[in-house]
C-alpha cells in the first residue's frame, strides 16, 4: 500500500477525535484568569501581597473542590482555574499596555484585580474595547459607575463612599456631643475623597460641627510631625485618617509617640491592614474600617471559616481586607458562571451569558450576603462593620462593634455619592 | 498665636532633616562637580541597613540604647561599601566625560539600586520603633515631642560644624579646599586629587546613609522612599548654591520652615511650596543663595 | 558632495520609514497599539535630542508632554471637542506658548542647573494637578477616540495616522537640523562663546530649540494620549523625564531618527523585561544605559551609521578599482 492511503485512515481518524474531543475537553478546559495586583512598591505590603495570596489559596481550594457550599463544585462550574498574575506597579499608561498583552498575547479569558483607582478608571474603557470580562476587586473610587456604564467590568465589592460614611455615623453614635474635626488623609483623589465623604456626611447630620484643620500631606511623605503639631494644636473630638500602608504605619508610630491618637477620638477607614502587623502600636479606643465586613468584622459562617483556616494555613497568617475582597471577588464571577452554565443547559457559558448572570446577581461571601444593585447590576453593595480597637494580651481585638445595613451606607441606584451625601443621605 | 512656636519649632526639626539630607549631596558636588542622582537610593540602603541591624540586635534582647550606635554603624557600613563601589568602581573611569555623561551615571546608578533594594530585602515594609520611643518626651505647653527628634537636630548640627570646622582648620581639609577650588593645579601641584574624590564622595555617601539610618526608626521603610528625599536634596542644594557648605545649611532652613507654616497655616499649598521657592530662588538668584563666582573659561 | 544634505533624499527617507511601520502595523496588528505609543513618546525625546544637541539635558520635558496631554483630556471633558487636528493643533501650541514663556527663564542655565530646574517645573505641574479635582486629581482623564472627517478614528487609523504625522515631523526636524539653526546645536555644545564671536546668539538659539523641544513634547502627548486613552499626573512627574532622557540617550542624537528607533526599542525592552522579571526591570534599564554610556555613547543610531560608513568605504574602495 502506498503511504498516501495508510495515511488515509490516521486521518480521518485524527479528524474525528478533534471533533469529539472538545466536548471531552470542554469539561476540563481550563479558564485562565488574570490577576492583577500591587507586588512591588508601597502598595505590595498591605494590599496586593494578601490579595495574590488570597487568589493563590482560593484558587488551589476551588480546583480541589474543597470550597463549602454553595461553591463546592471544582473550579468554574468543573472547569479548573488558571492564574496569571500581574505587577500593577508602575504608570496607569503601562497598565493599560499590559492589560492588552495581559488580554492578546496571554490570551487570558477574564481580568480581575486592580487596587488603584486610577488604574481602574483607565482600565474599563479599555476593557470595554476589548471585549474581556473585568472584575475589579479593590478600587475605591464610586465614580466608575458613576460617571459611565460599563457591559464588561464589574465591581463585587462596595466603594470607598461606604467607609467614609459609616465612620461618620459611627463616630456621632460614640460622641452625640461632638463638635470640632479634623483631618489627615494622603493628598490625592482616594484621600480627597474620603475627606470629603467623610466631612459631608458629619455636616449632614450635625450641621453644626467646626472644622478646626484638615491635613494633607503628599502620598509618601512619610513624616508627619508637622502635621501632627498641628493637629495637637487643634485638639479636635474627631481625628479622620483614610491613611494606609507605610504612612499610615509612620503616622501611627510619630503619633503615639506624641500622644494624639488617645487625645482625639481617632477613625482610620483603611486601618485594617494595620492591625495585621506585628508589634504595631495601634492604641486601645482608635476606631478601625476594613472597608467592609471583611477580617475580623467577617460574620460567622462555613465560608468565612474555610477561608480563615485555609489562608492560614498555607501562609501562617490571618487574611486581611484585601485578601477578603479578593475572595469575594472570584466567588462572585464564580457564582455567575454557573448561575449562567445552568441557564446553557451545563455547557460552558459565552462571555456574554456570564455577563447577563452577573448583573443584578446576590451572592455569599465569607463576609456575608452581597448584592449587584448599582452601575446597572455591575457594582455591588453590601452592609458594612466599624469598631474600636481593644488589646487583648498583646493581640488586636474590637469592641462596641457597630454593623450598617447596605443602604444606610451605600447610595441608591442612579444618584451619585457626592449627591446623595450632599441631599441628605435619603434612599 | 500658639500655632508660631510651633510651626518655627516644626520647622527646625523638619530643615535639620533636611541638612542632614542635602548635605553629602553638596559635598560631593562641590568637590567633584558631579550630582549624584543616586543619593535617594543611598539615604534608603542606610535606613534598611539600619533597620536590619536593629531588629537583629534588639531580637537578641540585648541592650536596647546600644541601638543607637548601630545606627551610625550601619550609614557607615553602606557609605563606605557603596561609596567604593560606586566612586571607585564606576565614576573614577569617566571623569574626563561632560558632566551630563556623569549625571545619566548617577542616574543609571539610581534605577539599579532601586531593584537592588526590592531583591535583597522584599517588597514588604520594614519597621523598627524601638529607638524612637526610647528616649521619651518634651513638652511644651500643649504641644508634646518626642525626644529623639532632638537626635537628628543634634547629628544635623554636629554633621555640619564638624564638616565646617575640618574645611578650616585640619591640613587635609585646607587641601580639600584647594582641590574645590581647582583641579588642575591642585594636581599640579601634587595633591592626590583622585583619593580625594574617593573620599569625599564615601563621606557624602555616608552623610546620605546618615540620614535615611536616623529616620529609619521613625517611619516605616518601605522601597521608593528614596525617589522623594532625591528632589528635596536637589531643591535644598540647588536654593543653597551647589557646593556650599553654609548654602545648604540656610537653603534647608529655608524650605523647613516654609514647608512648616504652610502646614500650620495653610495646607493646601504644601504639596508644591518647595518647588515654588526652589523656581523663586533661582529665577532671582540664578547659581542659589550662596554660589561661588566661577571665572567663565573659554 | 554631502548626501546627508540633499533635501530629496531627506524625504525620501522620510518616505520610506512611514510605510515601513505601516506595512509592520499592517502585518502585526497586536503591535499597532505599542508602535503607536512608541512614536508619540519618540516625538517627545526628539525634542530632548534638540537639546541634548546644544548641550543641555532637560529632566522636565514631562512638564509639555503632560500639558499636551491634558489640553486633549481637558477639552475633551470639559470642551466637548474631539477633531483630531484641533486638539493635535491646541496641544502642540500650548506646550509651544509655555515654552516660549519659560524659555526666558531657562535659557540663561546651563548643565545641572539647567536640568534642575526643569525638574522642578515639572514637578510644580504635578502638584498642581494632584492637588486639584477639577484638573482631574491623581485620577486624571479618560480620552477618547478623536473624529475626523466626521468618522470616529477606529485603532488602526489611529495608528496609521500616528505614524504618518510622525514621519511628517520627524521629515520636518531632520530638514531643520541640516539647517543653519539646526547646525548652530552642537556649536554651542562645543564652545558657547566661539559661537557668540561668530556673531550668532547662543541664547537665542537654545531658547528656539527649546520651544521646538516643548512642541514635540506637547505633540508627543497629545498624541500617546489618544493610543493610551487615559491621561494623570505621574506624566509631569520626574521619572517620567528621565524615561524620555533614557529614550534620547539609547537612539543616540545624531539624526531625527535616532529617538523613534531608542522609543521603538524601550518599549519592546520593557514588555518583555516586564512580563519576565517585573522586579528586575529598573535594573536592566540603568544597566543597559550604563552600558551605552561606556560602549555605545552614540547610541543605537551609531550602529546604523558605521553599517552605511562601511558600505561606502567599500563602495569607494570598489569605484577607485582596489
Amino acid at each position: 500500500m502506498s503511504l498516501r492511503i495508510k495515511i488515509l485512515p490516521l486521518a480521518l481518524a485524527a479528524g474525528l477525535l478533534s471533533v469529539s474531543a472538545p466536548t471531552l475537553a470542554q469539561s476540563a478546559k481550563p479558564i485562565k484568569i488574570g490577576v492583577v495586583t500591587f507586588m512591588s512598591g508601597a502598595a505590595a505590603g498591605p494590599f496586593g501581597v494578601p490579595a495574590r495570596q488570597a487568589a493563590e489559596v482560593v484558587a488551589e481550594q476551588l480546583n480541589a473542590g474543597k470550597v463549602p457550599a454553595p461553591y463546592n463544585t471544582v473550579g468554574f462550574g468543573g472547569a479548573p482555574l488558571e492564574l496569571v498574575y500581574l505587577d500593577e506597579s508602575g504608570s496607569t499608561s503601562k497598565q493599560v499596555t499590559e492589560f492588552r498583552n495581559l488580554v492578546q498575547q496571554a490570551n487570558v479569558d477574564m481580568v480581575i484585580g486592580y487596587t488603584s483607582s486610577g488604574n481602574c478608571l483607565a482600565i474599563a474603557p479599555v476593557a470595554e474595547e476589548m471585549q474581556t470580562l473585568t472584575v475589579l476587586f479593590d478600587c475605591g473610587t464610586p465614580r466608575i459607575f458613576e460617571d459611565a456604564s460599563y457591559k464588561y467590568v464589574f465591581r463585587p465589592v462596595a466603594h470607598a463612599t461606604m467607609d467614609n460614611v459609616a465612620a461618620a455615623r459611627y463616630v456621632l453614635e460614640r460622641k452625640p456631643d461632638l463638635v470640632t474635626y479634623a483631618g489627615i488623609n494622603q493628598n490625592y483623589a482616594w484621600g480627597q475623597d474620603a475627606w470629603n465623604d467623610f466631612e459631608g456626611t458629619l455636616k449632614q447630620l450635625k450641621p453644626d460641627v467646626k472644622l478646626t484643620t484638615s491635613q494633607m500631606p503628599k502620598l509618601g511623605a512619610g513624616q508627619y510631625n508637622a502635621e501632627i503639631s498641628s493637629l495637637m494644636a487643634a485638639n479636635p473630638d474627631v481625628l479622620h485618617s483614610s491613611f494606609w500602608g507605610g504612612d499610615l504605619e509612620g503616622f501611627i508610630v510619630q503619633a503615639q509617640a506624641r500622644g494624639l491618637l488617645t487625645r482625639s477620638l481617632t477613625v482610620l477607614t483603611a486601618g485594617e491592614t494595620a492591625t495585621h502587623r506585628p508589634n504595631n502600636q495601634i492604641p486601645d479606643g482608635t476606631v478601625i474600617g476594613a472597608r467592609g465586613p471583611h477580617g475580623a468584622f467577617a460574620p460567622d459562617s462555613a465560608l468565612n471559616t474555610w477561608l480563615r483556616e485555609s489562608y492560614r494555613v498555607k501562609f501562617d497568617a490571618d487574611p486581611s481586607y484585601p485578601s477578603y475582597k479578593m475572595a469575594q471577588s472570584i466567588l462572585g464571577v464564580k457564582a455567575a458562571y454557573e448561575k449562567a452554565q445552568q441557564a446553557n443547559g451545563g455547557k460552558a457559558p459565552s462571555t456574554d451569558q456570564i455577563i447577563s448572570a452577573f448583573e443584578y446577581l446576590k451572592f455569599d461571601s465569607p463576609s456575608g450576603e452581597v448584592e449587584m444593585a448599582l452601575g446597572k447590576g455591575h457594582q455591588a453593595i453590601q452592609g458594612t462593620a466599624i469598631g474600636a480597637v481593644k488589646k487583648v494580651d498583646g493581640k488586636i481585638t474590637y469592641v462596641d462593634v457597630r454593623r450598617f445595613e447596605a443602604s444606610e451606607v451605600n447610595p441608591p441606584e442612579g444618584v451619585k455619592s457626592i449627591d446623595w451625601i450632599n441631599n441628605g443621605l435619603k434612599h | 498665636m500658639s500655632l508660631l512656636p510651633a510651626a518655627l519649632i516644626d520647622g527646625v526639626m523638619y530643615a535639620a532633616w533636611l541638612f542632614l539630607v542635602a548635605v553629602g549631596l553638596t559635598l560631593i558636588y562641590g568637590v567633584m562637580k558631579i550630582l549624584n542622582m543616586a543619593h535617594g537610593s543611598l539615604y534608603t540602603i542606610g535606613a534598611y541597613t539600619a533597620i536590619t541591624l536593629v531588629t537583629q540586635w534588639l531580637a537578641g534582647g540585648s541592650e536596647p540604647l546600644f541601638s543607637y550606635v548601630l545606627l551610625i554603624v550601619a550609614a557607615v557600613i553602606t557609605g563606605v561599601v557603596l561609596g567604593i563601589i560606586i566612586e571607585y568602581g564606576l565614576l573614577r573611569h569617566f571623569y574626563r566625560e561632560e558632566p551630563v555623561v556623569l549625571l545619566l551615571m548617577t542616574y543609571a546608578v539610581f534605577l539599579i539600586l532601586e531593584d537592588a533594594v526590592k531583591l535583597i530585602w522584599g517588597v514588604e515594609p520594614y519597621v523598627a520603633y524601638e529607638p524612637y520611643g526610647l528616649l521619651g518626651n518634651f513638652t511644651i505647653g500643649t504641644l508634646s515631642y518626642p525626644n529623639y527628634s532632638f537626635v537628628i537636630v543634634g547629628a544635623a548640627i554636629l554633621s555640619g560644624v564638624a564638616l565646617a570646622l575640618f574645611l578650616k582648620f585640619t591640613r587635609y581639609g585646607k587641601l580639600l579646599r584647594a582641590v574645590i577650588h581647582d583641579q588642575e593645579v591642585s594636581k599640579a601641584i601634587n595633591i592626590n586629587v583622585q583619593r580625594y574624590f574617593l573620599y569625599t564622595f564615601i563621606v557624602g555617601a555616608m552623610l546620605a546613609a546618615l540620614g535615611g539610618a536616623l529616620t529609619a526608626p521613625t517611619i516605616s521603610v518601605a522601597p521608593g522612599m528614596g525617589v522623594d528625599v532625591i528632589v528635596l536634596a536637589f531643591a535644598v542644594v540647588v536654593i543653597g548654591g551647589l557646593g556650599s557648605l553654609p548654602g545648604a545649611a540656610l537653603g534647608a532652613l529655608i524650605v523647613g520652615l516654609v514647608r512648616s507654616f504652610a502646614v500650620h497655616y495653610w495646607p493646601e499649598v504644601e504639596l508644591f511650596s518647595i518647588y515654588a521657592v526652589m523656581a523663586i530662588v533661582l529665577a532671582v538668584r540664578p547659581k542659589g543663595l550662596f554660589a561661588a563666582a566661577e571665572p567663565r573659561k573659554i | 558632495m554631502n548626501t546627508t544634505f540633499n533635501p530629496q533624499r531627506t524625504g525620501m527617507v522620510a518616505a520610506a520609514y512611514t510605510v515601513v511601520a505601516l506595512a509592520v502595523g499592517y502585518a502585526f496588528p497586536q503591535w499597532q497599539f505599542l508602535l503607536a505609543v512608541a512614536l508619540s513618546k519618540g516625538l517627545v525625546a526628539l525634542g530632548l535630542v534638540l537639546l541634548l544637541r546644544s548641550g543641555l539635558a532637560s529632566f522636565g520635558q514631562g512638564l509639555y508632554y503632560c500639558a499636551g496631554a491634558y489640553s486633549v483630556g481637558m477639552a475633551m471633558t470639559y470642551l466637548e471637542w474631539n477633531n483630531l487636528v484641533v486638539l493635535l493643533v491646541g496641544a502642540t501650541l500650548l506646550a509651544a506658548v509655555l515654552g516660549g514663556i519659560l524659555g526666558f527663564l531657562l535659557a540663561r542655565y546651563r548643565d545641572i542647573f539647567f536640568a534642575m530646574l526643569t525638574l522642578a517645573l515639572s514637578m510644580i505641574l504635578y502638584g498642581l494637578l494632584m492637588r486639584y479635582p477639577v484638573l482631574g486629581g491623581s485620577d486624571g482623564f479618560n480620552v477618547y477616540a478623536p473624529v475626523i472627517f466626521g468618522e470616529k478614528l477606529s485603532r488602526p487609523a489611529l495608528f496609521a495616522v500616528t505614524v504618518i504625522l510622525t514621519g511628517v515631523t520627524v521629515w520636518a526636524i531632520q530638514r531643520y537640523l541640516q539647517s543653519r539653526a539646526g547646525r548652530l546645536g552642537p556649536a554651542i555644545k562645543d564652545n558657547e562663546v566661539r559661537v557668540e564671536y561668530l556673531g550668532a546668539s547662543a541664547r537665542r538659539n537654545i531658547h528656539l530649540n527649546y520651544i521646538l523641544a516643548a512642541g514635540l513634547a506637547g505633540f508627543g502627548g497629545g498624541l500617546s494620549s489618544f493610543s493610551i486613552g487615559h491621561i494623570d499626573p505621574d506624566m509631569a512627574f520626574w521619572t517620567t523625564s528621565g524615561e524620555f532622557v533614557f529614550i534620547a540617550i539609547l537612539g543616540g542624537t545624531r539624526n531625527a531618527y535616532a529617538p523613534l528607533l531608542g522609543a521603538i526599542v524601550l518599549e519592546l525592552i520593557r514588555s518583555l523585561a516586564y512580563q519576565y522579571a517585573p522586579n528586575t526591570w529598573q535594573v536592566v534599564m540603568g544597566a543597559s544605559m550604563l552600558a551605552l554610556i561606556v560602549f555605545l555613547p552614540g547610541g543605537l543610531i551609531s550602529l546604523t551609521q558605521r553599517a552605511l560608513e562601511k558600505r561606502r568605504a567599500r563602495q569607494h574602495a570598489q569605484e577607485a578599482g582596489l
